[in-house]
């Protein structure tokens, strides 16, 4: 099986100037360059997206989501980074 | 000259482009669930897809200058293969993946060089139709481009095939580069565009890509013509033949 | 407890609160299974769907019925593609997938198997089937894997083109000339019953539903979705002036849905066992495909690895 040697990229895309890229799916191509063509084709038929990032997915680290206690928990003892942490008074609160 | 009889000679070139871009949009759908892995065929897809379109338009565009209640689909459905006039190499069978790669390199650095001039052409209509066109051709070229390489110098089976469809094709380039007396014409005027001019970016543009690729190119002994005049090879009239036959069945009828 | 049942546990307790599972996350193992199952042969059911349509495409009796075939049958490997990729992030790769449609052990949805004969045809699946799947897939955007309930809101955006290129394709056909009308009938008396059938057996039959349901893969059952697709064909039957399929059709004041007469599940599992008109076929195009593009996966392989060699060297 020939395809089992191409390598699987991660797609991201922009879909408007000003947005962040957001993650769509994936893709498989030889290289980075052709994954590009190959994203913009399978992922921007309707004009979705300004700009496409690639990444190859074995390129990704990533947290294991399981572990989010360790992993997140401890910022959820600070409520005062949160804006809504602070009651001012209605006159001003467009803040 | 009079308006009408330049309407006339517009007309016909535009039906020339417009054949062009149908028949070489048909033989890529023929790919369509036949490419190497699904990404590359949803590509092909979009390839066909922006042929169709740009024949449409130009199909559209005859349908106003022929000013007699004519539609795009008259003139793709109803006309015989006497009466095409698209040149010889979009008509060609898609063969197998390194055809169809040659045959988009060739015409694709071919309409590189051409929409641009079209582009400046004095008919507003044809020249937006190029602009449209050039954005789109730019981006297949770098497909075909790099299929050249990737086939060229992959492996002895993908050279061998590559090199194949070259020596096959070359024959039919030739007519890409002729003038008729209609087309000189409307080259004078700055209508059409002097497609003679274009061979020799068109010749080393290639050549540069196929020696990157590792692959010759053949001499020019062997030259084939007649798209233009309606004197086609054999596989036009079967292609036409599987693509009218249901609007034919009932012309009159809305589909 | 021990440390599988606590995760269990803490998998449950995602699934009942409505929150996603994640690639990353644990997973009963059976879970994965089912998800690789269906998810999977959703894909395939995309691939092989794009066979019978395409088989139209240099035959479209319009220049634009050609553009909107093909844009549709290219969204049709482009939902293939959502699917696939959903699916490898469950540790499975493309090549073992497949591996698994070309020998049978994967299904796809077996309405590709009945034949494209008329134009018609193309209409009735657009409006008929595309209308079907979407009604299946509207309901999975909510399922509890996360990359399968992304990739079904993007193919509902996309899909709804789909139905609505199909049914305008039947009214010009309906209100066309009596062999056109007569055409769209045909394909609608041919394609109905097939599919009511996607929604897959009755859920006293259906051999995964109970627990696809109760891990929320699946959030309806084969029988509800049925009949939300036969409710809300029946007014579009009738505006088209066609005759409905079913003889039995009939409004029932007291559930506030349609009765219909019973399917014809003997000819359901013959064509799921390969006895459909196509089910060789399908799979043949589908393997030659891929076995003519061979030569071509490895020239590409072949020069990624020459062109790494070059750069070590240039590199040394």
């Amino acid at each position: 099986m020939a395809n089992e040697s191409m390598v699987l990229f991660e797609v991201f895309i922009r879909s408007r100037r000003g947005l962040d890229h957001k993650h769509v799916g994936s893709v498989h191509a030889e290289d980075s360059e052709q994954a590009l063509e190959y994203a913009r084709d399978c992922y921007t038929r309707r004009s979705e997206g300004v700009s496409i990032w690639v990444v190859k997915s074995e390129d990704i680290t990533a947290s294991q989501e399981d572990d989010s206690e360790s992993f997140y928990d401890p910022s959820d003892d600070k409520p005062y980074r949160h804006a809504t942490y602070y009651k001012l008074p209605e006159a001003v609160n467009n803040m | 000259m009079s308006v009408v009889l330049n309407n006339t000679a517009i007309l016909e070139y535009t039906l020339r482009l417009a054949d062009d871009s149908l028949i070489l949009g048909h033989r890529l759908t023929e790919w369509t669930s036949h490419g190497p892995f699904l990404e590359e065929d949803i590509a092909m897809s979009n390839v066909a897809l922006d042929y169709i379109g740009r024949a449409r338009m130009y199909y559209g565009y005859a349908a106003e200058l022929s000013g007699d209640g004519k539609t795009e689909d008259d003139f793709a459905f109803l006309r015989d293969e006497r009466e095409f006039r698209n040149l010889l190499i979009n008509e060609l069978p898609r063969g197998d993946f390194a055809y169809s790669t040659v045959r988009q390199l060739f015409i694709d650095v071919f309409n590189s060089l051409y929409l641009p001039k079209l582009m400046q052409s004095n008919d507003e209509t044809l020249a937006a139709i190029a602009a449209k066109g050039i954005k789109e051709t730019r981006y297949h070229l770098r497909r075909s481009r790099d299929w050249t390489l990737r086939l060229g110098d992959g492996t002895a089976e993908s050279h061998k095939r590559m090199q194949k469809a070259i020596d096959s094709l070359w024959g039919y380039t030739h007519e890409l580069f002729e003038l008729d007396e209609l087309e000189q014409q409307l080259a004078d005027q700055r209508v059409g565009v002097d497609n003679t001019a274009l061979r020799a970016e068109w010749l080393a543009t290639v050549e540069s890509i196929l020696s990157e690729a590792t692959l010759t190119r053949p001499n020019d002994d062997w030259v084939v013509k007649g798209g233009r005049t309606g004197y086609h090879t054999e596989n036009l009239g079967h292609l036409l033949t599987e693509m009218q036959f249901l609007h034919r069945s009932n012309p009159s009828c809305e589909w | 407890m021990s440390s599988e049942e606590k995760l269990m546990e803490n998998f449950m307790r995602k699934i009942e609160a409505e929150e996603k599972i994640e690639p990353k996350d644990w997973m009963p193992k059976a879970y994965r299974k089912n998800l690789i199952r269906q998810i999977s042969q959703h894909g395939h059911s995309e691939i092989i769907g794009m066979q019978p349509e395409g088989n139209w495409l240099t035959r479209a009796p319009s220049l634009r019925r050609k553009a909107v075939l093909l844009s549709k049958v290219q969204d049709e490997a482009g939902h293939g593609l959502y699917l696939y990729s959903a699916t490898e992030t469950l540790g499975i790769s493309r090549a073992e997938l497949i591996a698994a449609l070309q020998d049978g052990s994967a299904k796809y949805a077996s309405i590709f198997n009945y034949p494209t004969q008329t134009w018609a045809d193309v209409g009735a699946i657009g409006w008929l089937v595309d209308g079907a799947a979407i009604v299946n897939q509207i309901s999975l955007q909510r399922t509890s894997y996360g990359p399968y309930a992304r990739a079904m809101v993007r193919i509902c955006k996309e899909e709804s083109f789909h139905v609505r290129q199909g049914y305008e394709m039947m009214i010009a056909l309906a209100q066309g000339s009596p062999a056109q009308k007569a055409l769209a009938q045909d394909a609608l008396n041919r394609f109905y019953w097939p599919a009511l059938m996607m929604f897959g057996p009755h859920d006293s039959e259906s051999a995964h539903s109970a627990r696809s349901m109760q891990w929320k893969i699946k959030r309806e059952t084969n029988d509800d979705l049925r009949q939300k697709f036969v409710d809300q064909t029946v007014a579009q039957i009738e505006f088209l002036g066609l005759q409905h399929p079913d003889a039995d059709i009939k409004w029932n004041e007291e559930t506030g849905h349609y009765d219909g007469g019973e399917l014809d599940w003997d000819e359901f599992y013959s064509v799921i066992n390969g006895n459909g008109h196509c089910n060789r076929q399908r799979i043949e195009h589908h393997v030659a495909a891929h076995e003519e593009g061979a030569w071509v996966r490895e020239a590409m392989q072949a020069y990624r690895e020459k062109q790494r060699n070059k750069a070590h060297k240039q590199a040394a």
